[in-house]
């Protein structure tokens, strides 16, 4: 195929091509951008929160003075365990995708400048560890003379369970164990680690890594109250809220179920994600429109050249091209037309990406995603030319004698 | 003349149907989502309070002690009581409010327990923030000082507990608090809630508003950030190392604030002799439009999102351009013939140009149902500002005048090159 009388043709039709070629530049950059974004938010969506979504819930209630704290977990606590489907309950501060309850700035050394990021706190009264049923990699889980005081958020040293992803960028040389971790004068030991557990609003802000989760044993008491975490039998889930939402009503006045906080983690995950939902959508929305509107334009474009060349065709035909030749014509003008496009696209989805670093938090675009681009552009020009191809294809060698 | 032109572009609109359709949908969707998300965009970045946005002002001070102060933090939202207090008595303004939501149970007629949220504030509030009132009035200065056992509730529990009657002068049980019903609100809604944007930034007013010196009285429950250094009993004490309060001030005049910005730097300067810090004094006075900017309400998914549909619309209307193009080239021979029996270039490029404006302005009407049918589908997402989301005329407006615009830049350049062809050699090569 000889590219020579191609290039001479789109000469001719300076304008129209250099458009063409801006609107698939355009596409591409905006298509890798969008795909770049949509992967993100869905492996956010994906991300492993480390405990078991289906089988766990929150339960919260308020309304109580704040010396009424030791009876109302005593009666709380009595109820949870005594509801058909529950295996456990306990007190906990958080839960993962729910409200998160004590953020803070960690440092390694209390004369230490600056932070390693701000880690969220988990306080989990005695069996919250184990309801989680968070899988311990190295270390132990706490103990029974582990649960201490909580004094404000935390208790005011405690020895503390950290991620596997926590442990690695705090001491990327290992040996976590026995290591402290400080906020302010309040110091933590590290006594075991776990494979994972997600913070209660992961994917916030970029010192805050969505594995930035510590498990700081605490007492039930004024400080630790109101909020439970129960694991249910599988399908039970529904049922169980329902009956704890009708024995926190005969409960009394005192004591009012939080209907916000009081919900699955299954469920919290799912509303914690909604935005990321609707984006996803409207992206997938947007790359759709914007593949059928550059698709329409090649196949309008290309149209009209076939139906505007339709005697050149003619001649050629009767000069001895053959259908497959006149086919092929077509199809390399496109792919030409379309490498051009990407070639500029590739250039301005980086800048895109640039322009969308400065001003949102994005990463900046992995390679990866051009070619993904790229591809989607080519195989769509093909497809969208091979119609009007076909149709010059078809172009009888008798056109050639005939004016017009 | 144009109604010859239009009678000619309807003709060749006709002629090329599937081409004329494609360019009028190209320009639809591009329209419509564009002023979709244009319109979520104007609706969230919206002024509240337009008659006073620019009166009504946010005060921060940073009186961390220097162990705390880190030059490069940002100055802290809220304040300390005792700061609050001190600003509040000098009464620099020409109204000034200090507040803090919170929360407490209610018994409705039917027995069972509910949720209310309410605002603790003082007197300036009602008539700082335009609050109406539909039955009674709102509490006043001597009410905040005597710390009095009242509340103004909203509208929607008046009518909840008490029907349609007023509940001026019944008892509001609230949690173990026993007030006295002074005011019923108006119907108030201020979206985003800009006076407090800790708490939800869109969503409901509140339900149960009390004087702050009865609430901190009665230790009613209270909701929002609370940022404590050193050890504190409880956390509202006036003398606690804690900053939960906020605080806005009216200045009515620019005049006045130049003056408040320098009693509050002088405010400073005096905690700074009285030795609670060395750090330098940090201010900031920022009115209602300056701190939604400052807090970042606009949803940074939103802005991307109508960034991404004008990089969509260009791509639309890069499409038309092509497409016009290839088409008012194609009909060389014709423009030759017009050409040839006298017709101007300016009277080419007219024809031509209102042929681009005709698909232009379908385009746009299409655009402005497919933008309607994008905000309804907008409204019906779960996030918290969806029930706001609007047309306005404005935005209505807004939409012809792309459709307008897009179109004229999309026919420019086509009907530049129809204007230019030579009639001779296009007659030739008919």
């Amino acid at each position: 195929m000889q590219i020579q009388p191609i290039l001479a043709a789109l000469r001719r039709h300076r304008l129209a091509t250099l458009l063409i070629t801006l609107q698939i530049a355009l596409a591409c950059a905006v298509l890798s951008n969008a795909s770049f974004l949509i992967s993100q938010r869905i492996s956010r969506m994906h991300a492993p929160s480390g405990v078991d979504n289906a089988q766990l819930a929150e339960v919260s209630v308020e309304g109580f003075a704040p010396d009424q704290a030791s009876n109302v977990n005593a009666r709380m606590l009595a109820m949870l365990r005594g509801t058909a489907g529950v295996s456990s309950a306990a007190l906990i501060n958080a839960v993962p995708f729910g409200d998160p309850a004590a953020n803070a700035g960690i440092k390694l050394d209390p004369s230490e400048q600056g932070t390693h990021g701000v880690m969220h706190f988990y306080v989990g009264g005695p069996g919250a560890f184990q309801a989680l049923g968070l899988k311990v990699v190295e270390g132990r889980a706490p103990q029974a003379g582990d649960y201490q005081p909580v004094a404000d958020f935390t208790p005011k040293q405690a020895p503390v369970v950290i991620t596997r992803a926590l442990a690695t960028s705090l001491w990327p040389q290992g040996h976590p164990l026995g290591k402290s971790i400080w906020i302010g004068s309040r110091r933590f030991r590290v006594i075991g680690v776990v494979k994972g557990l997600i913070r209660p609003a992961p994917f916030t802000s970029s010192n805050r890594p969505a594995q930035g989760s510590i498990f700081v044993p605490g007492q039930p008491g004024p400080q630790l109250v109101g909020r439970y975490l129960i694991r249910v039998a599988t399908g039970q889930m529904d049922s169980v809220l329902e009956r704890v939402r009708k024995a926190v009503r005969q409960m009394g006045p005192q004591v009012v179920l939080d209907e916000a906080q009081t919900a699955s983690v299954e469920s919290l995950h799912s509303s914690y994600f909604q935005t990321d939902r609707s984006m996803v959508a409207l992206l997938l929305g947007v790359v759709a429109a914007l593949l059928l509107v550059t698709a329409l334009g090649m196949v309008g474009l290309a149209s009209f050249w076939v139906s505007q060349r339709t005697r050149q065709i003619g001649v050629r035909r009767a000069l001895g091209a053959t259908q497959g030749a006149i086919l092929r014509y077509f199809q390399t003008e496109n792919l030409l037309i379309v490498s051009a496009g990407i070639a500029l696209g590739v250039v301005m989805a980086f800048a895109l990406n640039v322009l969308l670093m400065q001003y949102y938090e994005v990463p900046r675009l992995p390679l990866g995603y051009l070619p993904v681009g790229a591809l989607a552009l080519w195989l769509l020009g093909q497809l969208a030319v091979l119609s009007p191809a076909l149709r010059a294809s078809r172009v009888p060698p008798v056109v050639a004698t005939r004016s017009v | 003349m144009l109604s010859y032109y239009l009678q000619l572009a309807w003709r060749s609109l006709r002629r090329y149907k599937t081409l004329t359709v494609l360019m009028v949908l190209a320009i639809a969707v591009g329209i419509g989502t564009s002023m979709t998300t244009l319109t979520v965009l104007h609706v969230l970045s919206g002024d509240p309070i337009p008659a006073k946005s620019g009166k009504l002002f946010r005060v921060r001070i940073n009186t961390f002690p220097d162990d705390r102060f880190q030059p490069t933090d940002k100055t802290p939202d809220n304040l300390t009581r005792r700061d609050a207090t001190a600003l509040l008595g000098d009464a620099r303004g020409d109204h000034q409010a200090v507040m803090s939501a919170g929360s407490g149970v209610l018994i409705t007629p039917q027995g069972e327990p509910m949720r209310a949220q309410a605002r603790y504030t003082t007197a300036d509030f009602f008539p700082m923030f335009n609050v109406p009132m539909r039955y009674g009035r709102a509490w006043n200065g001597q009410a905040d000082t005597a710390h009095a056992r009242v509340a103004v509730i909203s509208s929607q529990l008046n009518d909840l507990l008490f029907g349609d009657q007023s509940g001026v002068g019944k008892t509001l049980q609230f949690g173990d608090a026993s007030l006295r019903i002074v005011g019923v609100l108006g119907s108030w809604d201020m979206n985003p809630r800009f006076y407090d944007l800790s708490n939800g930034e869109y969503g409901d007013s509140e339900q149960v508003f009390v004087p702050l010196s009865t609430a901190l009285d009665l230790h009613l429950g209270t909701s929002g950030t609370m940022n404590c250094w050193g050890n504190a009993k409880d956390a509202h004490d006036l003398d606690a190392p804690c900053i939960w309060l906020q605080y806005w001030v009216e200045l009515d005049s620019p005049a006045k604030v130049a003056a408040y910005q320098r009693y509050l730097h002088n405010y400073m300067a005096l905690q700074q002799q009285a030795g609670r810090f060395r750090h330098p004094a940090q201010v900031r006075l920022q009115n209602v439009m300056q701190w939604l900017d400052y807090k970042g309400v606009v949803p940074a998914d939103v802005r991307m999102q109508v960034w991404l549909a004008f990089g969509f619309l260009m791509i639309c209307l890069l499409n038309t351009v092509g497409l016009l193009l290839a088409k008012f080239l194609r009909r060389g021979g014709e423009i030759g013939v017009r050409r040839a029996l006298g017709a101007s270039r300016r009277d080419v490029f007219m024809q031509y140009l209102i042929e681009s404006l005709v698909i232009g302005m379908v385009g746009g009407l299409l655009g402005l149902v497919l933008a309607y049918a994008g905000v309804a589908l907008v409204r019906q997402q779960p996030t918290e500002y969806a029930a706001f989301v609007h047309m306005d005329l404005g935005i209505l407006l807004m939409t012809l005048l792309l459709a307008l615009v897009a179109s004229l830049v999309a026919g420019l350049l086509p009907a530049w090159r129809a204007m230019q062809i030579q009639p001779a050699r296009a007659l030739k090569a008919y």
